[in-house]
């Protein structure tokens, strides 16, 4: 029975590894701060919330010279053993990317109290109060839907517009509420057809189900979609391919997922989100509770370059900006909580 | 020296090469994509061997494992592939939460070896098709176990959080706590902040009683003939088919076992996925492990140790790269292991 040493020569392995490394480990740490990010399941290269969050831990390395590591669990992994991880060292400050993260954020938290935790779109629980080492980093993604629905409410043809919602949580009924009420804003005759994929996290990875949802709208005389829900979006991209209409992008810019089909895109700045919140920290001033960001500290926003600059009309812009300022300014309200749920 | 020793010593020596080796190989892989080897190999002894949480982290991962490695050692006594211990972990983890949510007011001598039982039964459910299926129709076991993962996996997912879910999450509601298995934290202050649990010892007492089973009972004895030679037990009066279900019944609730160690010991609640991966990985414990309770032990803590090693070095190398080491390093304990064998079996006299 071999195996019976394998793991004993497997820990003899690692000894003399890390006996050798030791020095070498030493001599490389410098007194730069550190950060620690764990990824949501989708990992680096999903062109979207994660590669968000690395390319604002990339910008804050760059212009705040912290360090970082992150750890990316993949399918089924151990997120609050991850987080432990980083907190076991010399992080200072570790985020969790995505509202996964939520429970492990409050268990871990409560063991590490000298360490700062931040978690992308935390699930609040009004029930419980948020640990004063924990921040709830949240978007306004119903403003920035709010615009990208008066794009949609100012474009359509048809005078009806539909959106696809991954998961039916609060965090997506906000995507929602917001563009609808940027629809009616500029379009009070225009008709808002809402579908969601499911109640699971399997509704974020569901093309087949998204296109079937986009095909029920397009039928129902949508000529513009717009989707919140992971990569079951894939499958209204390619719905409006198919059919000829426009369909609008989220989370980050999404144009190249169906050049020429993609209005435009609502982005939410995890980037901008993450990097402020080191920026803070590195201060001294970042406490724990909710932050959220919203059009006022470009948080969020819409797309409008050279890729989609013949779909939009200038008039449009004209519009979508002093709604904008309206909403900054705080005479325009975006509604985000649905009632009698 | 005798044989046995010298058997003994070259396993020994197999085992370290091939480890040797393993690393040596992942650290040209690393060194090729521009990562400090010595810099991942140190990271990776302190956070798992040098830290108290390390160690704790190897007895929870080895945990699910041992168990979904003797559920496929079990049935390969037997002469039986159990592809079928994720789904059938997957079927256990989902009874052990309902009984754990749906039954309340008992007290907790009763309530959670009710909740064991479920899980035990839940997979022995899952099992049961598969092995009614071989031992009445000869359907092949391979291509059954595996469909019933699909349909294990789905029907979960759509049943259980289509009805049970919490708002926002993907998991059930919390088992009762007079379902909970108590962490080993509470026995001492070294397993702070770790989920390593009491699971551990049922684990622990699963390996015993696998092989008691095996080779100490008539049933075992009856198992291992038929999984030996079907033809034989069946000229000597022993029915194959009664073996065959057996077989696969006392996998399944093995299998099943195996969710208690996440769902009554760490996040007292089902989730989708929350096997990680520990029914598939379960077969490679078993091979790695000869098939054998201890062997299947021992495996179990290798891979426990690997699983969380992957964690701790994910910070400063590519998760592709860690994957890379752990298949290396699996590759070459088992080809090392059938050369040693192999020697020995023809320069010793000795049959390993």
């Amino acid at each position: 029975m071999p195996s019976k040493y394998t793991g004993l020569l497997f820990f003899a392995a690692l000894c003399a590894a890390g006996l050798c490394g030791c020095a070498r480990k030493q001599a490389a740490e410098s007194g730069a701060k550190k950060i620690g990010l764990v990824f949501d399941v989708g990992g680096r290269g999903d062109k979207s919330f994660n590669d968000s969050a690395y390319n604002g831990m990339e910008r804050a390395r760059k212009e705040l010279g912290i360090e970082y590591s992150y750890i990316e669990p993949g399918e089924g992994a151990d997120k609050e053993s991850a987080l432990r991880q980083l907190a076991s060292g010399r992080e200072g400050l570790i985020f969790g990317t995505g509202f996964l993260f939520t429970d492990d954020i409050n268990i871990v938290s409560a063991d590490f109290p000298d360490k700062m935790f931040a978690c992308v779109d935390y699930a609040v629980n009004p029930a419980k109060p948020i640990a004063p080492n924990v921040v709830a980093l949240k978007f306004r993604e119903q403003e920035g839907s709010f615009l990208v629905g008066a794009i949609a409410g100012l474009t359509t043809k048809t005078n009806v517009v539909g959106f696809v919602g991954g998961m039916d949580i609060p965090l997506i009924h906000k995507f929602e509420l917001g563009y609808a009420a940027g629809v009616k804003a500029v379009n009070p005759q225009c008709k808002v057809i809402v579908g969601y994929a499911g109640v699971t996290g399997e509704a974020f990875k569901n093309p087949a189900k998204g296109k079937a949802i986009a095909f029920s709208q397009i039928d129902q005389g949508a000529d513009i979609i717009f989707h919140a829900s992971g990569s079951t979006g894939l499958g209204v991209f390619e719905a409006a391919r198919e059919r000829n209409i426009k369909a609008i992008g989220v989370d980050s810019d999404q144009y190249s997922e169906a050049p020429g089909y993609i209005l435009t895109s609502m982005i939410k700045k995890v980037d901008v989100g993450l990097y402020e919140t080191v920026k803070s920290w590195l201060a001294g001033t970042l406490k724990g509770g909710v932050t959220e960001l919203g059009l006022a500290r470009d948080g969020v926003g819409y797309v409008y370059d050279e890729n989609n600059k013949d779909l939009i009309s200038p008039e449009t812009i004209k519009k979508v900006e002093s709604l904008k300022r309206k909403i900054i300014s705080g005479e325009i309200k975006v509604p985000s909580v649905k009632e009698n749920r | 020296m005798s044989a046995r020793a010298k058997t003994a010593l070259l396993q020994l020596a197999a085992s370290a090469a091939a480890v040797a080796l393993a690393f040596l190989t992942g650290a040209l892989i690393m060194l090729l994509v521009g990562v400090n080897p010595l810099a991942v190999y140190s990271a990776l002894f302190e956070g798992v061997l040098l830290n108290p949480y390390g160690l704790a982290q190897i007895i929870f991962k080895s945990t699910p494992l041992m168990l979904t490695g003797l559920s496929v050692a079990f049935a390969f006594r037997a002469g039986l592939f159990n592809i079928g211990a994720e789904g059938q972990m997957i079927m256990g983890g989902c009874c052990c939460a309902l009984a754990g949510f749906s039954l309340k007011g008992l007290p907790w001598l009763i309530h959670a070896p009710l909740c064991i039982i479920a899980a035990m039964a839940g997979g022995m459910l899952w099992a049961a098709l598969p092995g009614y299926l071989k031992a009445k129709r000869g359907a092949h076991e391979v291509i059954t176990t595996i469909m019933m993962n699909f349909i294990a996996a789905a029907l979960t997912n759509y049943f259980v959080m289509a009805r049970f879910h919490e708002p926002e999450t993907v998991h059930t509601a919390s088992i009762m706590p007079s379902a909970f298995l108590p962490r080993l934290a509470a026995l001492s202050s070294f397993f702070k902040g770790s989920p390593a649990n009491a699971a551990f010892f049922i684990g622990l007492a699963a390996c015993a009683l696998a092989g008691w089973l095996l080779w100490k009972t008539a049933l075992g004895y009856e198992i291992r003939a038929v999984g030996l030679s079907p033809d034989a037990a069946a000229v000597s009066g022993i029915s194959v088919a009664r073996k065959t279900m057996s077989a696969f019944l006392i996998a399944g609730a093995l299998a099943g076992l195996a969710s208690v160690n996440f769902v009554m010991g760490y996040k007292h609640y089902f989730e989708e996925d929350f096997t990680g991966g520990a029914g598939f990985m379960g077969i490679a414990v078993a091979l790695v492990g000869q098939n054998n309770p201890a062997g299947v032990l021992a495996a179990a803590l290798l891979f426990g140790a690997l699983s969380h090693g992957t964690l701790v070095i994910n910070a400063l190398v590519p998760k592709d790269i860690v994957l890379i080491l752990q298949a290396l390093l699996i590759i070459f304990v088992i080809t090392f292991d059938g050369i040693a064998r192999r020697y020995a079996a023809a320069n010793f006299g000795e049959k390993a």
